[in-house]
């Protein structure tokens, strides 16, 4: 899986959809924070989602495998439906733990296990979830945090690593489950500058490999750079959508174009 | 100062120490199953049951363990029912009585604690777990316990040393621990000043111990990667 794949645009080649929403919507007590968002992110591609804080696209996110309950609409994953009903709570939880457990997340603020090792915190969800035995799954880990480059690093604790260092681990455990699609939420908005970049760098490098992600970023160099497709959020909803080179520099919304101008 | 006393009284005291170790030992142990029975129970949000919690502990700390002693040991023998069911051969014997008591209310004091460290656990460390697909009990095995067990150590190693101190009420309802045997001991004598000092030197020696296990415990807990505390 080195060699970068064809990656298709929205409509082109005959790309199916891995995760797909319509009409999801998300309420908390009054307050609409998503309203009939309708999204498709098919294989390996990588979407970036970007938007003002409050617009409700880490929100969305969160949507994508059950982190919030959806109010309502419909999440199909490679092309099984979770039907939401808000009444009742969401979808069904046996529905949501087979999702999660194809699907990878990294967050913004890295959320490793502290009682764990590098390595343990790369090689147990797939012992103790998908049932890997133990030689195989640190074996798989060491794997996973050299290619990181933090191979040297695997019998530190958490603590001890630096906030690009972690997010790398994270990367790496991310990784581990063998996802089908990878999300990222907000993964270097918590990192100082100078560690931006490190991070940045594998991202980008899953990429190269045809990995499906969803990322919501505030690096548009990112988000032009390795994008197949970005989506603009404001105030719940999907503003404009389209290729990196189209929208971001010919924005059709004028809020877009707001947007752009004060990121940059 | 009596040395004569000091002498046959020592050994006989450290004689009566299995006793006081036992008592206090396995009611932190069982405490502690309780205890985490009533943390869980407190933050489960089903409101029904968080009550209860609230209020078995509630009871428990704004009374008196002395009382709780005599109400199980002299309080059970009154009710028919106690008396005919199947726990009466145990409910009569002072040692059960004893044990039941100091587990009841170390269990109260104990899901404080366990609470606390349960609610320490960082929140994104659960969301990260349930996000790959842990849920139910092996999230609560896997990342929950151990975390929260690191954050209440100290104060719980706090708790087994009040609990060892308190098995000294058992005396009162004729358990020969350390100070039950310190009692007989200092009536036999009429020396109650040397017989007392060698039980409180026989405690100390006790408590002191009891920290530093605790503390080796906690020692080796913060080489495995540091206290849950992160930044």
């Amino acid at each position: 899986m080195t060699h970068p794949l064809p990656r298709p645009v929205d409509g082109a080649g005959a790309a199916l959809p891995t995760i797909e929403t319509r009409d999801l919507r998300k309420n908390f007590g009054a307050v609409e924070v998503l309203k009939s968002v309708s999204f498709r992110a098919c294989e390996h591609q990588v979407v970036s989602i970007i938007g003002a804080s409050g617009s409700g696209k880490s929100t969305f996110l969160r949507c994508l495998n059950f982190l919030e309950q959806p109010s309502g609409g419909e999440i199909r994953f490679k092309g099984e439906s979770l039907h939401i009903d808000g009444a009742k709570g969401g979808a069904r939880q046996r529905d949501i733990e087979r999702l999660r457990r194809r699907t990878g997340m990294v967050f913004q603020q890295f959320n490793l296990w502290s009682h764990w090792t590098v390595l343990e915190n790369v090689a147990k969800v797939p012992m103790h979830v998908h049932g890997v035995s133990k030689g195989l799954a640190e074996k798989r880990a060491i794997e996973l945090l050299a290619k990181v480059g933090l191979a040297g690093k695997k019998d530190a604790y958490p603590s001890a690593l630096s906030g690009g260092q972690q997010q790398r681990v994270a990367i790496a455990r991310a990784l581990a489950v063998d996802p089908e699609l990878l999300l990222f939420d907000e993964p270097t908005s918590a990192l100082d500058p100078e560690l931006v970049g490190e991070v940045l760098t594998v991202i980008r490098s899953l990429a190269m490999e045809g990995r499906t992600m969803i990322v919501v970023t505030h690096e548009m160099g990112f988000a032009r750079e390795v994008s197949d497709k970005v989506v603009f959020f404001h105030n719940g909803r999907i503003e404009e959508e389209g290729a990196p080179g189209e929208i971001l520099k010919r924005p059709q919304s004028p809020r877009l174009g707001t947007f752009l101008s004060s990121t940059r | 100062m009596r040395w004569d006393v000091v002498a046959t009284a020592f050994p006989a005291l450290l004689s009566a120490v299995p006793m006081t170790l036992q008592l206090a030992f396995i009611a932190v142990a069982a405490g502690f199953f309780l205890a985490v029975l009533l943390a869980v129970a407190r933050l489960s949000g089903i409101r029904g049951l968080s009550g209860l919690a609230y209020a078995y502990v509630y009871v428990i700390r704004g009374t008196p363990l002395l009382l709780q002693i005599f109400f199980i040991y002299y309080g059970a023998g009154q009710f028919d029912a106690v008396r005919a069911s199947p726990f009466w051969p145990i409910l009569r014997e002072a040692y059960w009585c004893a044990l039941l008591a100091l587990s009841l209310n170390t269990a109260a004091y104990g899901s404080e604690i366990i609470r606390g460290g349960l609610m320490s656990v960082p929140k994104g460390q659960i969301e990260a777990a349930r996000a790959f697909g842990l849920s139910g009990m092996r999230l609560f095995r896997l990342i929950v316990f151990p975390q929260a067990l690191r954050v209440m150590l100290p104060a719980y190693g706090n708790e087994l040393i009040l609990l060892l101190k308190a098995t000294s009420l058992a005396s009162t309802i004729t358990i020969i621990d350390v100070t039950g045997m310190a009692r007989t001991l200092a009536s036999q004598t009429y020396a109650p000043v040397e017989v007392f000092v060698c039980a409180g030197v026989i405690y100390l020696a006790l408590t002191t111990l009891s920290t530093l296990a605790v503390q080796s415990v906690e020692g080796r807990l913060r080489r495995r990667g540091g206290l849950a505390l992160q930044g």
